[in-house]
């Protein structure tokens, strides 16, 4: 194969982590379209956080891409400053969420409230314990790179970015748009 | 990734088993806790069927079984025989230990990932384990985990054992993905210098397709995991049809990967058959190439035949019929492969060892498991036989021959390379007619009471009484007896290897006289594996070669006197890059 055994193991990881976003967003699709009214509730979400933090977001995907350029030129100090970036582009992304869940949670839209509740706080939870834990992988990759040292990872990670930004394309207009 | 030269470093001692990164080590680890958890499950089976051949007197070790201890029992052996035994032996125990000493590389492509693949499995056997001993006992919901039964503690009377059991299963799972990711790397990308696609062993080939299917199906369960954990604990409503939720959704979700897990198990068992079918028949496997195309054929087939577990579960009857003709047509890969064996037995100079004993016995069995799936694939009879004892004794028929029968046939073949010692052949022949026997004792008499009626979920039939029947009362009785044998005949078995670990003759690198590249290390390999690094010039079962002194031809020894040109560099067919060896650090 002429894939290197990292980006190998990287998309093998992204391959099983599709399914399970899959499954989970299959069977939202199917109550949604089996029931009438479930997506009543998807009204109340907050299209303008959800719009920020998709902006967010896929801004954040923008340092993780320079910061691959950078890694390809040799120039760890540049790629680790790069990913620094792209992980305080998470933190603002799930600081924006935190707000947006207290602020549905004190209107009385807990998980518990209804179906489409549930899975808005599953789906949208499950994508941010990915964020959090691409924002982990991607300060350790980054202390390494500062050193010039195993600069492959960069873009290793950044394939992983990637993936959870699709991961909330998919899932922002599933959950705050399709009204 | 870096590929860890460890020799320097190996820990020594104890830790070795906690932090060792060697895909050996590894292996055995996944193997004996395998074993050790085919006890407790062996034991939980002891303890029902006694309950159903003597109702409501005390069992030997347990006590009296209540309604409820009886459903965790029942509970436990299902997930323990599947997700603890079958697949920790079958892939993760075979699949570490032979994919880098067959593809002919030193290590995984991932050691660390395959360490911590071990450490999250063992934590998940644990949490299982310990679930038998919290307030409740064990998880009572059925090995399949029905909602509304597994949602709420009121239904099963297990809820903290529920919550353990889910959380033990997604952990289970995770661990199989991290080694599934390993498996199929290493196999992409670690190959010997030489060795092409269709040069890969069939096991490695099986273990690889498997690993896979399991990645591609089991994503839906591990949301409906979650989706169903926090209906347990936080209260949401996934599959409460009081709140807008289905419980037919987590059957589908289940089902989509429990009818592929079948394959994943299976798959592994019948590489590692035909293995050893090739080396003790001395003859080249026939059609290597359809078996690997068959095998992915009813992986993509499997997928489509998931609904034929909830024909009674008021699915769509169009649907229904539509699952029967899928369920009916991935009956036709899988014969095939079947046939394929036995061609590749026609002609051969069979030697009846041990592990070629077992490799008969489980084309044999699982050919009745098969015939009697065709029964319960059609959705017209199955909806009469559904939840009887003849699914049960079918599905055994099925499980049995991948779980058991397949990894004694694996565990007796390598053991030599694993231990470097000889198994008694002896015991081996004392413990393998004990066990088929029995086996057949076991179930063929359940295929009657659940011809009859005997609902699995019943554990006392003296209410019943239509089935509360002499005749069916005997079959029981006798049931439980052959499982008695069959526990007292596994006693053997482990006195063997026991003694065989120690004791048995020396084995030496290749005592099977087989081609392939794991036979070229010394038994047990050290850490490395290979002395120098393997070439590998032919296919891997050029068994029965004329004109050589020796009847075999080893993928690692170039042309000898009979003067064929080795095949590297043939036009278009460059040596395969390898990964592992001497690349540079990606």
């Amino acid at each position: 194969m002429d894939l290197p055994t990292g980006r190998l193991g990287v998309w093998w990881v992204i391959a099983s982590e599709i399914v399970i976003f899959g499954g989970l967003l299959a069977s939202y699709v199917m109550n949604r379209i089996g029931h009438v009214g479930f997506g009543d509730q998807a009204a109340h979400t907050n299209v303008w956080a959800g719009g920020f933090n998709t902006f967010v977001l896929l801004t954040s995907s923008l340092s993780a891409v320079l910061a691959h350029a950078a890694a390809e030129r040799g120039d760890g100090a540049r790629a680790a400053k790069l990913l620094r970036y792209t992980t305080l582009g998470g933190a603002v992304f799930l600081v924006v969420k935190g707000f947006e869940w207290t602020h549905e949670i004190q209107a009385g839209f807990t998980i518990t409230s209804s179906l489409f509740w549930s899975f808005y706080y599953t789906a949208a939870g499950l994508h941010a314990a990915h964020v959090i834990a691409g924002m982990v992988i991607m300060l350790i990759v980054a202390a390494s790179a500062a050193r010039n040292q195993h600069l492959q990872r960069v873009e290793n990670i950044g394939i992983y970015w990637h993936f959870v930004d699709l991961v909330w394309i998919f899932l922002f207009p599933l959950l705050y748009i399709a009204k | 990734m870096s590929h860890e030269h460890a020799a320097a470093h190996e820990p020594s001692g104890l830790l070795k088993y906690v932090w060792s990164t060697d895909h050996k080590m590894i292996a055995f680890q996944y193997l004996f806790t395998g074993m050790a958890m085919a006890l407790i499950g062996g034991f939980t089976v002891y303890v029902f069927r006694m309950q159903l051949a003597f109702p409501g007197e005390a069992v030997p070790l347990f006590g009296r079984v209540s309604a409820s201890s009886y459903n965790a029992l029942v509970t436990s052996h299902g997930s323990i025989m599947i997700f603890w035994v079958a697949m920790p032996v079958l892939i993760a125990a075979f699949g570490n230990y032979l994919i880098p000493l067959m593809v002919g590389c030193d290590d995984m492509a991932f050691p660390k990932v395959n360490r911590l693949s071990f450490q999250i499995f063992f934590l998940s056997a644990v949490l299982l384990t310990a679930s038998f001993f919290v307030p409740g006992g064990a998880f009572g919901g059925a090995w399949t985990a029905y909602p509304p039964l597994s949602t709420s503690g009121v239904y099963n009377q297990t809820p903290i054992g529920a919550t353990m059991w889910l959380v033990a299963v997604a952990l289970e799972f995770v661990a199989f993905l991290l080694g599934g990711i390993n498996f199929i790397t290493t196999t992409m990308n670690s190959r010997a210098p030489g060795m092409r696609m269709f040069d890969i062993p069939i096991v490695v080939w099986m273990i690889v397709i498997a690993s896979v299917l399991f990645m591609a199906s089991v994503g839906p369960l591990v949301a409906g995991a979650v989706m169903l954990l926090f209906d347990q604990v936080i209260g949401t409503g996934f599959y409460d049809p009081a709140r807008g939720g289905d419980p037919v959704l987590w059957q589908h979700l289940f089902w989509f990967f429990g009818h592929p897990e079948v394959y994943v198990v299976l798959l592994p068992a019948m590489g590692i058959v035909a293995e050893v079918m090739a080396v003790h028949a001395r003859k080249r496997l026939f059609a290597y190439r359809t078996i690997v195309y068959t095998a992915v054929a009813t992986s993509i087939i499997s997928f489509f035949v998931w609904a034929h577990h909830q024909f009674v579960a008021g699915i769509d009857p169009r649907m229904a019929s539509l699952f029967s003709v899928t369920t009916l047509i991935i009956s036709i890969p899988v014969a095939e492969m079947v046939f394929v064996y036995i061609a590749t037995l026609y002609g051969g100079a069979i030697s009846l060892t041990t592990p070629m004993l077992w490799a008969l016995a489980f084309l044999v069995e699982f050919l009745w498991g098969g015939v009697t799936g065709i029964f319960l694939g059609a959705a017209g009879s199955d909806i009469y036989f559904h939840d009887t004892y003849f699914v049960t004794a079918h599905f055994h028929y099925t499980f049995f021959p991948i779980a058991f029968i397949a990894g004694f046939a694996g565990i007796t073949h390598w053991f030599p390379k694993m231990f470097g010692r000889m198994m008694d052949e002896r015991l081996g022949k004392i413990h393998f007619w004990g066990t088929i026997i029995s086996f057949n004792l076991i179930f063929l008499p359940l295929f009657i009471t659940g011809a009859a009626g005997d609902h699995r979920r019943i554990f006392d039939y003296s209410g019943f009484p239509d089935l509360n029947l002499p005749y069916l009362q005997n079959l029981r009785i006798m049931a439980t007896y052959a499982l008695l044998a069959m526990i007292a005949f596994q006693v053997v078995f482990f006195y063997n290897f026991a003694r065989s670990l120690r004791g048995g003759a020396v084995a030496g690198a290749n005592p099977w006289k087989a081609t392939t590249l794991e036979w070229l290390a010394a038994s047990p390999p050290p850490h490395g594996n290979f002395p120098v690094m393997p070439t590998v010039y032919r296919g891997p079962y050029e068994y029965g070669v004329p004109d050589r002194a020796d009847d075999f031809w080893p993928q690692y020894e170039p042309a000898g006197p009979a003067g064929q040109e080795p095949r590297l560099g043939a036009a278009g067919h460059g040596p395969a890059p390898s990964g592992a060896m001497a690349a540079p650090e990606r």
